[in-house]
């Protein structure tokens, strides 16, 4: 058996078996899977906390009109009570006070007092009722004035709303229906799943080189293989960990989707999912929401280039990966202890940290310079690039990036290999990167 | 017939000397001593032997060829800091060492048995490493340098961290090693088990190799005419009959018997000094100090550093 494939399957073997693997890979899934499940049982349940609200009408128009509405009630109060609870309000069973003023019906304001920070929620619905009502009672005014029977219903018809699909045309002309939404989420999401892969497959690699080094096997496993052999090995290794734990979690994610999906009737799934977008879409005039908003998600995210975001992923994670792991491993090979290689592992991640920190201007503006700079240099392109990716990118900047990141990647490799070989068998020896670049120079 | 031979082997790091033209030859079948000074260059030799570096100038061979990557099958390597996976169990961490060797799983697993038996050891197999001694944990190490049946064993400062019982059995276990085919080089500080052990030694000081040759003859070579008499009579008496060509070095006076040892400053023939004192001395014994490899270490590292 060739020596780097059986480095390669120990390293391999040795963290797959890991508990703390097993664990990471079974729970992190579960723990999402969990959480978005208690997230639509939550919008589901709704909200049933019961509040009363006491209402000073200044202006009177609201007096007694004001009716429960969910778990809000409203209980009209005269000005000695309101003024006298408004300094005391925390001994008094009201959950707010509402002062409505005098000249509501042209300043559209009134005030809501409390002894916390309120909910967006009650907020919103507090303001569309009054909103609401109002309305009705100025409509109602003007039908009176203008005496036009059916002007109510025209005007109805009158109110427009205007939808904007997006629909992105590719190459072949073809139009697709897409999502900046959906873009956008996934986009942020991938960014910072290479971000998070890249950054602790590369550490564990540093970790177990170091180890090595402490240990002092490190001279009997090089007095049997080369350097570089024992460095691929563990670095490709650890990358098939990685691998193997997508795998698992995509495998999870699409078995989990399809059990909901079968434990679940349609009619509640419809129910949950559209709890889930009233709680997002709190529009004052309780706007209706489209029941197939959900369907047309799930369209919205498979008219996303799946195959070329999948692609994308795997190549840049190796290649960041690589990239990043190498240079971590030749740090745990150049230094003695633990806080040596704090210092120089900062220099190192710094464009990785500094890519994740770009992640939310790039998501939100992937054409700008900001995301094109970004995708395009090999140390913050992992991240930057895969960002762009669910938006859609010119073939020639994806291929530019992609090249680029190769040339970066086989350049670190290289530099890796040297000072790792130099560094494994120093000891005692304070390390700093004109050291290190010194080493560049040894021959071997 | 030799096994292992430098030839001419320079190395330097960056602006330190760590070889200077240094050339061995080991045969076959014999423990050869490699001695120096701390920091003299052995252990860069010993990584050179075992392709860990490459040297700078001059050719290292193994039966004659040129040492190629895959010739580390035949090099077991004790280096002189130990060290195993902690978390890893015996048993699986000793496979893997010997398949690193180039050795099958299932060869490696046989002759694992057998050594675990002869050591005592099997109960370690599944034993975490850091469960382990350190007594224990070195032979696991000693163990993993030989399970490939090397031709070539390299044992840096094989004795340090065992106890004097382990020692006995290590020094037992190297000379069995030797008897069953294999050439031994063999690093160390202590000078004692150079004399039981080595046929042959090289001593290194600062990256010259001194001293080269036949363990038996170097000592012979650094020998400085001294003679040790045991004898009844009178000291005074014994010593005034010593000419000028003679230094008494010490005595030492009992009951039975006084013991002098005398320096023939000029060299030649012992019958001389015999002859010289036999008129008030009775001679119990007569014999030659020949000088330990302790003795020879520092007078030939002294010497070399007056130079």
């Amino acid at each position: 058996m060739n020596k780097t494939l059986l480095i390669l399957s120990q390293e391999y073997l040795k963290r797959v078996k890991k508990k703390s693997f097993i664990i990471l890979t079974i729970l992190v899934p579960l723990l999402f899977v969990g959480i978005i499940a208690l997230v639509i049982f939550l919008s589901a349940q709704g909200d049933n906390e019961e509040r009363t609200i006491g209402v000073f009408d200044e202006s009177t128009i609201f007096l007694g009109e004001l009716d429960q509405e969910g778990f809000t009630k409203y209980h009209f109060i005269p000005q000695e009570e309101y003024d006298r609870l408004r300094s005391n309000l925390k001994e008094s069973e009201f959950y707010a006070l509402l002062y409505i003023p005098s000249d509501i019906y042209s300043s559209n304001q009134a005030q809501l007092i409390s002894e916390k920070q309120l909910p967006f929620e009650v907020i919103e619905q507090i303001s569309g009722k009054l909103s609401r009502y109002l309305e009705t009672e100025k409509r109602q005014k003007i039908l009176d004035e203008t005496g036009i029977p059916d002007l109510d219903e025209r005007l109805r018809a009158s109110r427009t709303s205007i939808k904007i699909n997006t629909l992105k045309v590719s190459d072949k002309g073809q139009a697709k229906e897409s999502s900046s939404a959906v873009a956008f989420i996934t986009s942020y999401a991938m960014g910072f799943i290479i971000y998070f892969f890249v950054f602790m497959y590369g550490a564990m690699v540093m970790r177990s080189v170091m180890e090595e080094k402490k240990n002092r096997i490190v001279e009997v496993i090089i007095s049997s293989v080369k350097p570089f052999q024992l460095m691929t090995g563990k670095i490709v290794g650890t990358a098939l960990v990685g691998l193997t734990q997508v795998a698992i979690w995509i495998i999870i994610g699409i078995v989990s989707m399809l059990a909901i999906g079968a434990f679940m009737s349609p009619e509640e799934s419809q129910q949950m999912s559209q709890s889930l977008m009233d709680s997002r879409q709190m529009s004052p005039m309780g706007q209706e929401v489209d029941n197939s908003q959900v369907a047309e998600v799930l369209a919205l995210i498979g008219n996303l280039n799946l195959p070329l975001i999948l692609f994308s992923f795997v190549f840049y994670f190796l290649g960041g990966y690589l990239m990043y792991s190498s240079l971590l491993g030749a740090v745990g090979a150049a230094v003695d202890n633990d806080e040596d290689s704090q210092q120089m592992v900062f220099p190192i991640t710094f464009p990785l940290i500094l890519s994740i920190m770009l992640l939310f201007p790039i998501a939100r503006n992937p054409e700008g310079p900001v995301a094109f700079w970004a995708s395009i240099i090999p140390f913050t392109s992992p991240v930057a690039m895969l960002a762009r990716v669910p938006y859609g990118v010119p073939l020639w900047e994806l291929l530019l990036s992609m090249f680029l990141l190769l040339l970066a990647m086989f350049g670190a490799i290289w530099v890796a290999a040297k000072i790792y070989k130099t560094g494994l068998l120093m000891y005692g020896k304070k390390v700093n990167l004109i050291e290190l670049i010194k080493w560049l120079r040894y021959k071997s | 017939m030799e096994l292992f031979v430098a030839k001419n082997v320079y190395k330097t790091f960056s602006t330190t000397k760590a070889l200077t033209d240094v050339s061995i030859s080991v045969k076959e079948h014999s423990i050869f001593g490699l001695l120096g000074p701390n920091g003299a260059g052995k252990t860069t030799l010993i990584r050179i032997i075992n392709q860990i570096t490459a040297p700078d100038e001059g050719e290292v061979l193994l039966n004659g060829r040129r040492m190629r990557q895959a010739d580390v099958a035949h090099i077991g390597y004790l280096p002189e800091e130990r060290g195993l996976y902690k978390k890893m169990k015996v048993g699986e961490q000793a496979i893997y060492l010997a398949r690193l060797k180039g050795m099958s799983r299932h060869d490696a697993v046989a002759s694992l048995k057998i050594w675990f038996e002869k050591f005592e050891m099997k109960d370690w197999w599944n034993k975490k490493v850091e469960e382990l001694s350190k007594g224990m944990q070195q032979k696991v190490q000693f163990v993993t340098t030989v399970v490939h049946n090397p031709k070539l064993l390299i044992f840096d400062e094989p004795f340090s961290g065992f106890d004097p019982i382990n020692s006995n059995i290590l020094k037992r276990e190297i000379l069995e090693l030797r008897q069953n085919g294999a050439t031994i080089i063999f690093s160390t500080h202590n000078m004692g088990s150079v004399e039981e052990l080595c046929d042959h030694i090289a001593l290194i000081n600062k990256s010259v190799k001194i001293v080269d040759g036949p363990t038996n003859e170097i000592r012979q070579r650094y020998k400085s005419n001294i003679f040790e008499i045991t004898y009844k009579g009178d000291f005074e008496k014994v010593a005034g009959l010593l000419s000028h060509d003679f230094k008494v070095v010490s005595h030492t006076e009992q009951e039975t018997a006084n013991t002098l040892q005398v320096q023939y400053l000029n060299g030649g023939a012992n019958n001389g000094l015999i002859q010289a004192i036999l008129p008030a001395a009775e001679i119990i014994s007569f014999r030659e100090i020949i000088p330990g490899m302790n003795d020879v270490f520092i007078k030939a590292v002294q010497e070399s550093n007056n130079i």
